[in-house]
């Protein structure tokens, strides 16, 4: 008869200390997380290397649609355009686009790849403080809405114009005091202290552009809702006056992005899934207060939203493994992963929630996650309880969708694949893993240093 | 209420940590006892296994283990719906400035289980929140410090120029440090954004008497109980040491003002300053009992039994009269215990 | 490498050091092997029976016991 041998966990002891954390209640934190959409984490991971990001389309859609439903229940006229910074992989922007969504830009980069994926033109938002003469030719040519950041553009602008039999379509971003801090004043016209008003009427006077919009975007990770009624209410008071006494209707207001994801901020202290507003709690904020402004009904302006972070964020995972386990010089555990700040940016400002991908025991230890670069500052966590990994065993890092995609480093090492899970549960990879090929193609090494000889 | 009802009224309790800086839970618990005509069953709830409460079993009868504020909504509801299978509760006190969010956010989801609070709302919470309380008072007329937010330290020189020396930086949720230089402000700045987050109330510093009061609202608008206090001595970390009750009508003018004004429910204290003018400022506003909760049951306005019987419901009218020169003198007592019943709370969350 | 004498283990995996007041919590495999260390078994005799016992690689068993070792050794349990 073959006896069964017992499942193996590595010994040891814990000091039951009076000030730490104490365990009870808490172990909702790490359950195991080993399927998402119905794919297994293991599978993914043997298919598509470690470690890999995981975007799950059903997710994108349902924060899509929930965010266009907070708003258009509320008020007659919407549309979002796609941030594409916080990411611009294809195939992430197009299911925005298929759910209808525009595509808002801030660079020639960004702006030639929403062309590319076939955004009309007059469906691009161009946002930035750096858009290039060719960018914005382009633009013009291409009836695409230019949000103007300053007055050095706008005398570019207006110059440009000699050129062009078109009149571009523009609005100006305006920044303003909302209440809440820092004020983001290094992007956009002042509105308290009237930059804003004068931009508005340098551009009418110009008889050369049309200006149809007026955009704010007044921070990020925004945790309060009263800001944005303050912003709507400000932008309200800035179209109103454009049409009383420049005669200029405005047709859009653009209050920008800036809704948070439920991810926990480094240093918070209650977590961000009990803190965070809702989209609804924005949606209702903003549209009061423009429903409140006194537009007549027909002359009520589209409100654009170009949200990024908040429709993305929890639909992307980091599958990740473990390469080491160490006891640091005080006796802490260090737990040494696959993945680290070069790929996973976001953890520079929050705390990402982290689950283990398979089973384990209920004995937990507190720990230090680092990443696998040679540099200090490559802690994904500096404190988190976790149960105990083995080398090799997986973990899932929830709601990286937003930025790491397009603000990972390549350092040391390359790029990960991408895989997005369809609505039917097929995953596909959507952004190749980089090779050294692929990194070497951009270089060029002088015909006196392409030989060595050591 | 009834005498002869078999099953005791089961209440739980935060705040154990009858330490040097007292947590109310203790103190609450006692007027309780003291002050509701049946039998009771005492839950403590704690964070941390040396809370004394824990070990004072005439004063608590069992304890649970709770998760810290930080672990979130979730993990605490599940946590109460454990301890609420065991135990069948029917009221909470919880007596911590941080876990309130939590507590509050919840308390529709607990009266679904039978389980009652009698706290204030969120909106309230957070208008007296420290990050709020200029334009608290501005609104409703109320004396209050001039303060600013921050969330940089370099935003420190110009406060210390618009308010002078000594600042007083204060963290989220606790503690306030009083800074005589711009080094000692920073350090400060830095100690309690580590400890609390962000961000940093720093506040003008007003000079007089310090006053504390203690009152119980009923949520519409009504102040049931009003305690006015003096600290007669303190301890290095600010705390009580003794207090004696006062009898001064601006004080509980101030108190019914705030209580009409916000439509305060639950217990709250308000941190007074009487400056050398006579004006009444408020400091801080701490949305529970104050620590030296009991002296209110000792001056005749027992506010912790009043709460418990409006959470159940009863109609209670304000309270008319309370003992002037009371006095509380807070004594340390060290209690007896074995490293067994630290090691069983300790790894089972129960004791 | 041995164990204190006087450290006091119980059932439900409590340690308990009477020379410095410390208590610690194990899990059970490391409740187990402070007793056979209780026991006087020796390093080799003991991973030998969790080797026998428990589905585990030599080379996995002997990293731990470093790891185990060190740990006993800042909780101030071991004989100097």
């Amino acid at each position: 008869m073959i006896t069964q041998k017992l499942i193996y966990e590595r010994p040891f002891i814990k000091k039951m200390n009076a000030g730490l954390m104490n365990k009870f209640g808490t172990r909702t934190e790490f359950q195991a997380l080993k399927y998402i959409d119905g794919v297994s984490v293991k599978s993914l991971l043997a298919e598509y290397g470690s470690p890999v990001f995981v975007l799950s389309e059903k997710q994108i859609r349902r924060n899509y649609q929930n965010a266009v439903r907070s708003f258009k229940t509320r008020y007659p006229k919407v549309q979002f355009a796609w941030s594409y910074k916080t990411n611009y992989i294809n195939a992430v922007c197009n299911v925005f686009h298929q759910e209808g969504s525009w595509a808002e830009v801030v660079s020639g980069f960004e702006y030639r790849k929403a062309l590319g994926n076939g955004v009309p033109g007059n469906k691009i938002i161009f946002n930035g403080p750096d858009k290039h003469p060719e960018d914005i030719l382009l633009a013009i040519k291409n009836d695409s809405l230019l949000h103007i950041d300053h007055f050095d553009e706008l005398y570019s602008l207006i110059e440009l114009c000699d050129t062009q039999d078109k009149k571009p379509r523009v609005a100006i971003r305006v920044n303003m005091d909302t209440g809440v801090y820092p004020i983001w004043d290094r992007f956009g016209f002042n509105y308290e202290n009237g930059q804003a008003w004068n931009a508005i009427t340098k551009i009418i006077g110009s008889g050369k552009l049309k200006l149809v919009g007026l955009h704010c975007h007044i921070g990020t990770y925004m945790l309060a809702t009263s800001a944005y009624a303050i912003a709507a209410s400000k932008l309200c008071e800035l179209a109103t006056n454009c049409k009383n006494q420049l005669h200029t209707p405005i047709q859009y207001l653009d209050l920008g992005g800036g809704f948070p994801s439920t991810n926990t901020l480094r240093g918070a202290y209650l977590p961000g899934v009990d803190t965070v507003p809702s989209v609804d709690d924005f949606a209702e904020a903003i549209t009061s207060t423009i429903l409140a402004h006194g537009f007549k009904q027909d002359e009520l302006p589209l409100l654009i939203l170009e949200s990024g972070r908040v429709l993305i964020d929890d639909a992307g995972y980091l599958l990740g493994t473990v390469l080491a386990n160490k006891r640091l010089s005080d006796g802490r555990r260090a737990t040494i992963m696959d993945f680290g700040v070069n790929i996973l940016f976001t953890a520079f400002w929050y705390e990402h929630k982290i689950s283990p991908a398979q089973d384990f025991t209920h004995h937990s230890e507190d720990m230090v996650l680092y990443g696998p670069l040679c540099m200090n500052i490559d802690v994904v966590r500096e404190s988190v309880n976790l149960p105990l990994l083995n080398r090799g065993d997986n973990v899932v890092v929830h709601k990286v969708g937003a930025y790491n995609m397009t603000q990972w480093m390549q350092f040391i090492s390359m790029r990960p694949n991408v895989v997005m899970i369809d609505e039917k549960g097929n995953p596909h990879l959507i952004r190749k893993a980089e090779t050294l090929g692929y990194l070497e193609m951009q270089e060029e090494t002088p015909t006196h240093l392409k030989s060595i000889n050591l | 209420m009834d005498k002869h009802t078999k099953k005791p009224l089961v209440i739980a309790v935060t705040g154990l940590n009858a330490i040097d800086s007292p947590g109310p839970g203790v103190a609450v618990i006692r007027a309780l006892r003291e002050g509701l005509d049946r039998e009771l069953r005492i839950i403590g709830f704690s964070y941390e296994s040396l809370e004394p409460g824990i070990y004072m079993h005439d004063i608590v009868d069992k304890t649970y283990q709770i998760p810290y504020p930080s672990a979130g909504i979730k993990a605490l509801f599940e946590r109460l719906n454990y301890i609420h299978a065991e135990e069948g509760m029917e009221i909470i006190i919880p007596n911590f400035d941080a876990e309130l969010y939590n507590f509050i956010r919840l308390s529709d989801r607990l009266a679904e289980i039978g389980i009652r609070t009698f706290l204030p709302n969120i909106e309230q919470l957070e208008a007296r929140d420290k990050i709020n309380l200029l334009k608290f008072g501005k609104k409703h007329k109320f004396h209050v410090p001039e303060d600013k937010v921050i969330n940089k330290a370099e935003e420190l020189n110009k406060l210390a120029e618009d308010f002078g020396y000594p600042l007083v930086v204060k963290g989220k949720y606790y503690e306030a440090i009083i800074a005589y230089t711009i080094e000692q402000a920073h350090k400060a700045f830095y100690k309690l954004s580590a400890k609390w987050g962000h961000p940093i109330i720093v506040q003008q510093f007003i000079n007089g008497t310090e006053i504390n009061i203690a009152a119980l609202g009923d949520g519409e608008g009504n102040a049931i109980s009003i305690i006015p206090m003096r600290k007669l001595y303190i301890t290095d970390k600010g705390k009580a040491w003794a207090g004696i009750t006062l009898e001064d009508q601006e004080l509980i003018d101030l108190a019914n003002h705030f209580v009409k004004a916000t439509k305060w429910k639950g217990g709250f204290e308000l941190e007074i300053m009487k400056d050398a003018k006579g004006h009444l400022y408020i400091m801080e506003v701490n949305p529970r009992f104050p620590a030296w909760i009991y002296l209110t049951a000792g001056a005749g306005q027992n506010q912790p039994a009043t709460l418990v019987k409006m959470a159940l419901g009863e109609k209670v009218a304000p309270f008319t009269k309370y003992e002037v020169g009371k006095i509380f003198i807070r004594y340390s007592w060290d209690h007896i215990t074995d490293v067994k019943e630290f090691q069983h709370l300790s790894a089972y969350g129960e004791l | 490498m041995k164990l204190k004498k006087n450290i006091a283990t119980s059932e439900n995996g409590f340690i308990f050091n009477p020379a410095t007041g410390d208590s610690f919590s194990s899990n059970p495999i490391a409740a187990e092997i402070l007793q056979m260390m209780k026991d006087g078994k020796s390093s080799s005799q003991i991973k030998a029976e969790l080797l026998d016992k428990y589905h585990v690689e030599e080379l996995q068993l002997e990293r731990d016991w470093d790891d185990w070792m060190s740990q006993l050794k800042d909780a101030n349990l071991l004989e100097q």
